[in-house]
């Protein structure tokens, strides 16, 4: 049986000047711009309409639609519904709005976390379409992550689909049983099945391991493929970081 | 000559107490294809994890051309014996063929072009040479069990220990795995249930059979005496008869 093709949907298939730009400078971008953006003095609103801009700028290059961005947004639902908590539950002088006596505080605290929080999701969404995932591996093995963290998220790349396809027959054969979660009570039965998923990873873990034994694994993967970069790439990738950095700094001046 | 495999009076009990070898001698020559059949729990998977040092302290000794399974060797033993192991998703680890196909001589110490050339080399003795950049996981089953084989092909072994090779191959991946195995300039010793394939691919084979060799002759014969066969549970497929084959020639 063959899973789906599920793994590529974050990459965006384009040729487009920051498609080609190699993933260490990618990464290295989007670290910089994230950590200007969250460098923002908090009395300031305005540089984070500059990011924004700046954000779309590279959305247009890379030809990476609204749409796409938006629907991937879906992952920052738990931060959303935290900031809109904060200015219900936060202290200090409150405000009238529509009749909702809410923290002014709060309110401001909930508009920079909505603010950085989505600008660093929209950057990450750009890296991801515009990057191979294994690309971003070798990537940031050329940033020179340490090479364990590395390697297990290469092999979380290369056998996601194997525990998907193995939590998925799983599944099934619950359901061919007449299995169906109803109530909180059959919550019992989904944890059994995410115990015995975790046992068969494990089990499937060592099998990998002794494979990689017999063909002479000593500790050390071989560094077999590797991605160089110009410094010509490094120019183009800084730009959306200068612009970021001039912005925050700028704002730092003149708060 | 020296041969392939020497496997003498190796006995091997886990550290729970189970003993699940009794003192196994086989000697594999060079060139031969050898199989070797045994009901579940009878220590083949035991046996194959000596072969390249996996297993080791218990009692008795195995040799690859000459050379000592012991420490010091396993390198150079785990060039020599390429275990091609039963679910191809334990073998290819790597984020690409090619990748995964380099991997073993990698750990060698090949690097460039002489690298290059062995996985072209691998990846063409099992068909599989325009499949080099895919994921392993965008493979059909077929395709990944001989990228498994191409994985040890490269480290050019000595021996090529296969698992269970036609688990859960449709025929047509079947009998293109056994085109190519007959076609490999190497010796080879398989571990199956599959009675018809070690018949097809291996003249010889072993029964093995609480931790000892019960067994050791042609397939031919040994599939051909029901006596031997049914008292170590093992039989054939219905409709297959070895005789409306006919013995090999030689």
């Amino acid at each position: 049986m063959s899973g789906g093709h599920a793994h590529h949907q974050l990459y965006l298939d384009r040729e487009t000047a920051i498609h080609r730009l190699a993933p260490q400078c990618k990464i290295a971008a989007v670290l910089v711009f994230v950590i200007a953006v969250v460098a923002t003095p908090r009395e300031t609103d305005w540089p984070y309409a500059v990011y924004a801009l700046a954000l779309l700028g590279v959305a247009a290059v890379a030809r990476v639609p609204a749409l796409v961005v938006v629907r991937r947004m879906v992952v920052e639902i738990p931060f959303v519904i935290f900031a809109l908590l904060l200015p219900i539950i936060a202290r200090g002088p409150r405000v009238d709005v529509l009749g909702v006596s809410l923290s002014a505080n709060g309110l401001e605290s909930a508009f920079i976390l909505l603010a950085k929080g989505t600008l660093g999701v929209v950057a990450s969404i750009l890296l991801a379409a515009t990057t191979r995932p294994r690309d971003l591996l070798l990537g940031l093995q050329r940033l020179r992550m340490p090479e364990t963290l590395v390697q297990i998220m290469t092999f979380m790349f290369r056998y996601v689909e194997v525990v998907l396809a193995e939590m998925t027959r799983m599944r099934i054969a619950r359901e061919s049983r007449g299995f169906q979660a109803r109530h909180a009570g059959h919550l019992r039965v989904l944890a059994n099945s995410a115990g015995a998923l975790f046992i068969r990873s494990y089990e499937r873990g060592e099998r990998v391991h002794l494979a990689m034994l017999s063909r002479g694994y000593v500790g050390r993967m071989p560094v077999l493929v590797d991605v160089r970069s110009a410094p010509s790439q490094w120019a183009v990738a800084a730009l959306l970081p200068l612009v970021a950095v001039a912005t925050t700094a700028a704002a730092w001046v003149i708060r | 000559m020296t041969a392939s495999l020497l496997v003498e009076e190796l006995a091997f009990a886990y550290p729970d107490g189970h003993q699940a070898l009794f003192g196994v001698n086989l000697a594999v020559q060079r060139g031969e294809r050898v199989a070797v059949l045994g009901p579940n729990g009878a220590g083949k998977t035991t046996l194959v994890l000596h072969l390249n040092g996996i297993l080791t302290g218990g009692r008795g000794t195995v040799q690859v051309a000459g050379l000592p399974v012991v420490k010091e060797n396993l390198r150079e033993i785990r060039r020599r014996v390429g275990i091609v192991f039963q679910d191809p998703d334990d073998q290819l680890f790597m984020p690409s063929v090619r990748e995964d196909v380099a991997f073993g001589p990698a750990n060698l110490g090949m690097r460039g072009p002489e690298l290059e050339e062995r996985v072209h080399e691998a990846l063409a003795l099992v068909g599989m040479a325009q499949f080099a950049d895919r994921p392993p996981h965008h493979l059909s089953y077929g395709q990944r069990r001989r990228v498994a084989v191409a994985t040890v092909l490269a480290m050019r072994p000595e021996i090529l220990v296969l698992d269970e090779p036609s688990s859960n191959l449709d025929p047509a991946s079947r009998r293109e795995l056994a085109d190519i195995l007959l076609g490999l300039p190497v010796t080879i010793l398989m571990v199956t249930h599959d009675l018809p394939y070690a018949f097809q691919l291996c003249p010889r084979s072993v029964l093995l059979d609480g931790g000892v060799i019960v067994a050791d002759g042609s397939t031919y014969d040994l599939l051909c005496d029901t006596a031997t066969m049914s008292a170590h549970r093992l039989e054939l497929p219905f409709g297959f008869d070895p005789r409306s084959v006919g013995a090999p020639a030689g």
